[in-house]
C-alpha cells in the first residue's frame, strides 16, 4: 500500500489567472492526402483569428510563445517536426516546445501553456496539437502505438496496444460489469450516442446512425470490445490561444478562465501497487469500505478497473476550479472515450458517479443532450462533439479539440460553428438534413479529460464563464 | 526477419558496440499519382536495425532460456516499502530508488500463479510472430506486488485459473517471447515447439 505526502498532494496555486479567448479547428479524416500537417494547422489557427474577427496575422501579433503537441514522430517520418510548423505559422524567432504524452498530449499541450500565462512568462500564448497517422498502412500503425507500450515487456506480445487496454477493459467487465448483458448494451449506448452526435459536427470523421445491435454485432476486437466501441485514429489540428487577464478582455468580452491538472500513473499496468483511493471533494473516506464486497475483485485499487491519473488529474483540478460535485457544478464534459468501457471508467475516476457505479450515468440518460426516459435537457451531457468514437482522435490534437468544443457551448456558439452551411461544404461533407443543434442552453462551466495509454498520463482542464467563477476556487 | 544477406549483428568487446554487417538498406522510393497522373507524394522505404541494451534487466533476459524467472525485491532497511517484490522486474526500487535483489520466482510462479485479466483477440500489430488468436494474460502471485502481462499458449483464459511459466529454452529469442504460459495440468506433449517447463 503505497502513500503519498502532504506536498505532493498540494493543490496548486497559479501566480495569476488564465483564461481562454478563441481556438480553431481543421477537417479531421482517416486519411487527408491533400493536406500537408502544416496546411492543417494553419486551417485550425485561421478559424480560431476569425472566430475573434481577427485577421490571422493580428492574432499572431499578441503571440509571445508558442506550445506544440504532436505524439508520434515516427509517424509522419519527421523529428523536429514542431520547428517545421512553427516556422510555417511565421512565428520565428518566438520561443517553442513541443509536448508529448501519448493520448493526453493535446492536453498536456494546454498544460503547459497555462503555466506559461499564469507563470507570467507569456501574457498570450498559442497551443497547438496535430497528428499526422495516415502515413503507413493500419497494422504498421497499430505496431507505432504499440511502441508506446514497454518496448521489451510488452510490445513484441502482438504488436496490437488494445490488447494491452483490453485487459483491463475485461476485469472492469467481470468485475464492476459483472458479464451482464446489460452491461454491455450500456457500453454499446456509448458508442450510439457519441458516433449518433459525430452527425452533427461537419469536423467529425466516424458519424454513423447505429443501433445498440450493430455496436454488439459488429466485429469483435478482443472482447467484451468490438470494431465500434473503439476510437477513430485521424489525421487532423486543433489550437487554443490562452491570455492573462487583461490582454483576454481586450480581444473578447467572455474570455473563459481555465484551469488545467494533471496525473500520471505506470506505463505497464503491470506495475500498479495497492494504494488507498484517493478522495474527491464529493465522496467520503468510508464509502468504499464495502466495494469489494459489493463488487467481489474490486476491492483492488486502483487494480486494472481505474485510472489513478485521471483520478488525480480531477483531484487537483476541481479544487482548483470549486468544483465540489462534478454533475452539480458543470453543465458539461468531454471525456476520452478512447473505449466504451473505459469512458465508464473514467466517470469513476473523476465522480461523476461513484466507484463501481459509472454505468448509472447513461443508464439515467444524464450523459445526453437530451435525456431519452425524460425529454429533459441531460443533467451533464457528454462528449456532444461525438468524442474519440465519432469525431476524431489525431491524438496531438485530441485534448484541445476537446476544450474548444466545451468552450464553445459557454460562448454560447456551438451552433455558428457547427451548423455553418459553408464550413459543411468546405469539408465536402453532407450536412444531415435532420441536424440538430446540440448547444448546451445556459452552460457556464465545462470539463475536458484528455487521457494517454493504459493511464499513463490524464489531463483535466475546466473551463469557466468569467461570470460564473465558483466561490470555492482555491 | 527479411531475407537480407549479411544483416547486422553486434557484440560487445572492452564494454563497447562491435557491430559488424549491414544495418540498413536502400531501396528506391516510389511516386504516388492519383488517377489523372497528378503527383501527390512518394514512399519512403525503410529497412534498419537497432541496437539495444537490456542493461540491469539482461538477468530476466538470460534467466528464461534456462527456465528460470527472476523478480526483484526492494531490501534497503531504510525504504519505507522494504520487502516490495516486483514482476516485471525492476533494477531499481520506485521508492527509495536503491537498486534491487534479484530474486527467483520460479518456484512461486509454479505454485501461486493465477490469471488476474486476460484478453484474446484476433487482431495484431505489423511484426507480431505470436500465433493468433493471442491470448493475453495478466499474473498474479503470492508475495508479488505487481501483476505480469504474458500469453497463453496453451488453455482457455478464466480470471482465477492457475497457471505455470513455460520457457523456449531451444532457440530462445532472448525477449519475452521466451516466457509464455499455460493453464496448470498442461501436458509436456501439447508446448509450443521450443518450449519447456524449465
Amino acid at each position: 500500500m503505497i502513500k503519498f505526502s502532504e506536498r505532493q498532494l498540494k493543490i496548486p496555486r497559479m501566480c495569476r489567472p488564465v483564461y481562454l479567448v478563441t481556438g480553431g479547428m481543421s477537417k479531421f479524416g482517416r486519411a487527408l492526402p491533400e493536406k500537408r500537417t502544416e496546411e492543417l494547422v494553419i486551417d485550425a489557427f485561421t478559424e480560431a483569428a476569425r472566430f475573434l474577427n481577427l485577421s490571422p496575422s493580428e492574432l499572431k501579433s499578441y503571440i509571445h510563445s508558442a506550445y506544440y503537441g504532436h505524439f508520434a514522430d515516427h509517424f509522419g517520418d519527421q523529428l523536429l517536426g514542431e520547428a517545421v510548423i512553427h516556422d510555417r505559422l511565421g512565428l520565428d524567432p518566438l520561443g517553442n516546445v513541443g509536448i508529448k504524452t501519448g493520448g493526453a498530449t493535446g492536453g498536456s499541450t494546454l498544460w503547459e501553456a497555462f503555466k506559461a500565462v499564469a507563470s507570467g512568462y507569456s501574457d498570450t500564448v498559442l497551443a497547438m496539437g496535430w497528428e499526422r497517422m495516415d502515413e503507413v498502412p493500419t497494422d504498421e500503425g497499430n505496431h507505432y502505438i504499440a511502441c508506446a507500450a514497454d518496448k521489451d515487456w510488452e510490445t513484441p506480445l502482438g504488436h496490437i496496444y488494445t490488447g494491452y487496454y483490453a485487459v483491463m477493459a475485461q476485469k472492469y467487465w467481470q468485475v464492476f460489469g459483472k458479464s451482464e448483458d446489460s452491461f454491455r448494451r450500456t457500453m454499446a449506448a456509448i458508442a450510439v450516442k457519441n458516433r449518433g452526435y459525430a452527425r452533427f459536427n461537419p469536423h467529425a470523421h466516424g458519424a454513423m446512425k447505429i443501433t445498440i445491435e450493430d455496436v454488439i454485432n459488429s466485429p469483435v476486437v478482443a472482447h467484451p470490445l468490438n470494431a465500434l466501441d473503439c476510437c477513430l485514429m485521424s489525421v487532423g489540428a486543433a489550437c487554443a490561444i490562452l491570455c492573462d487577464e487583461e490582454t483576454a478582455f481586450k480581444l473578447t468580452d467572455t474570455p473563459l478562465r481555465i484551469d488545467v491538472a494533471a496525473g500520471s500513473h505506470t506505463l505497464r499496468p503491470a506495475d500498479r501497487r495497492d494504494m488507498e483511493i484517493p478522495l474527491l471533494p464529493n465522496e467520503s473516506s468510508d464509502q468504499y469500505k464495502d466495494l469489494g464486497e459489493r463488487f467481489p475483485g474490486g476491492d483492488r485499487y486502483p487494480g486494472f478497473t481505474g485510472f489513478l491519473a485521471a483520478r488525480m488529474a480531477a483531484y487537483y483540478a476541481y479544487r482548483m476550479a470549486g468544483v465540489v460535485d462534478p454533475t452539480e457544478d458543470l453543465d458539461l464534459v468531454e471525456l476520452h472515450d478512447a473505449f466504451t468501457i473505459s469512458d465508464i471508467q473514467t466517470y469513476e475516476d473523476i465522480g461523476i458517479r461513484p466507484y463501481g457505479e459509472g454505468r448509472d450515468y447513461v443508464e439515467s440518460g444524464d450523459c445526453y443532450h437530451t435525456n431519452p426516459h425524460t425529454g429533459e435537457p441531460g443533467k451533464l451531457p457528454a462528449n456532444l462533439s461525438g468524442g474519440l468514437i465519432g469525431n476524431m482522435h489525431a491524438v496531438g490534437a485530441t485534448g484541445i479539440m476537446q476544450v474548444i468544443e466545451v468552450a464553445q457551448h459557454i460562448w454560447n456558439r456551438w451552433a455558428e460553428m457547427h451548423g455553418d452551411e459553408k464550413k459543411w461544404q468546405a469539408f465536402g461533407r453532407e450536412k444531415p438534413a435532420d441536424w440538430k443543434n446540440l448547444q448546451v442552453v445556459g452552460a457556464k462551466r465545462g470539463l475536458a479529460i484528455s487521457h494517454a495509454g493504459v493511464g499513463s498520463h490524464v489531463t483535466a482542464t475546466i473551463l469557466s464563464h468569467p461570470d460564473h467563477q465558483l466561490e470555492r476556487r482555491a | 526477419m527479411s531475407g537480407r544477406a549479411d544483416r547486422g549483428t553486434v557484440k560487445i568487446v572492452n564494454g563497447r558496440y562491435r557491430p559488424s554487417g549491414h544495418f540498413h538498406y536502400i531501396d528506391a522510393n516510389t511516386p504516388i499519382y492519383d488517377e489523372s497522373g497528378k503527383l501527390w507524394g512518394v514512399t519512403n522505404p525503410r529497412d534498419i536495425t537497432h541496437i539495444h541494451t537490456y542493461g540491469g534487466e539482461a538477468p530476466f533476459f538470460e534467466a528464461l532460456k534456462d527456465g528460470r524467472l527472476l523478480g526483484t525485491k526492494c531490501e534497503n532497511p531504510d525504504c519505507d516499502y522494504v520487502g516490495t517484490t516486483y514482476m516485471p522486474f525492476r533494477i531499481h526500487c520506485p521508492d527509495c530508488l536503491a537498486r534491487n535483489t534479484v530474486v527467483d520466482l520460479t518456484k512461486v510462479a509454479n505454485s501461486t500463479a493465477v490469471i488476474h485479466s486476460f484478453m484474446v483477440t484476433e487482431r495484431t500489430g505489423a511484426f507480431n510472430t505470436l500465433p493468433k488468436p493471442i491470448k493475453f494474460i495478466n499474473v498474479e502471485f503470492d508475495g508479488v506486488d505487481t501483476i505480469l502481462m504474458g500469453s497463453l499458449a496453451v488453455g482457455d483464459p478464466i480470471i482465477g485459473q492457475a497457471v505455470v511459466p513455460i520457457f523456449k529454452t531451444q532457440d530462445p529469442t532472448f525477449t519475452i517471447l521466451d516466457l509464455s504460459w499455460v493453464v496448470k495440468g498442461t501436458d509436456a506433449s501439447e508446448l509450443p515447439a521450443g518450449f519447456s517447463f524449465g
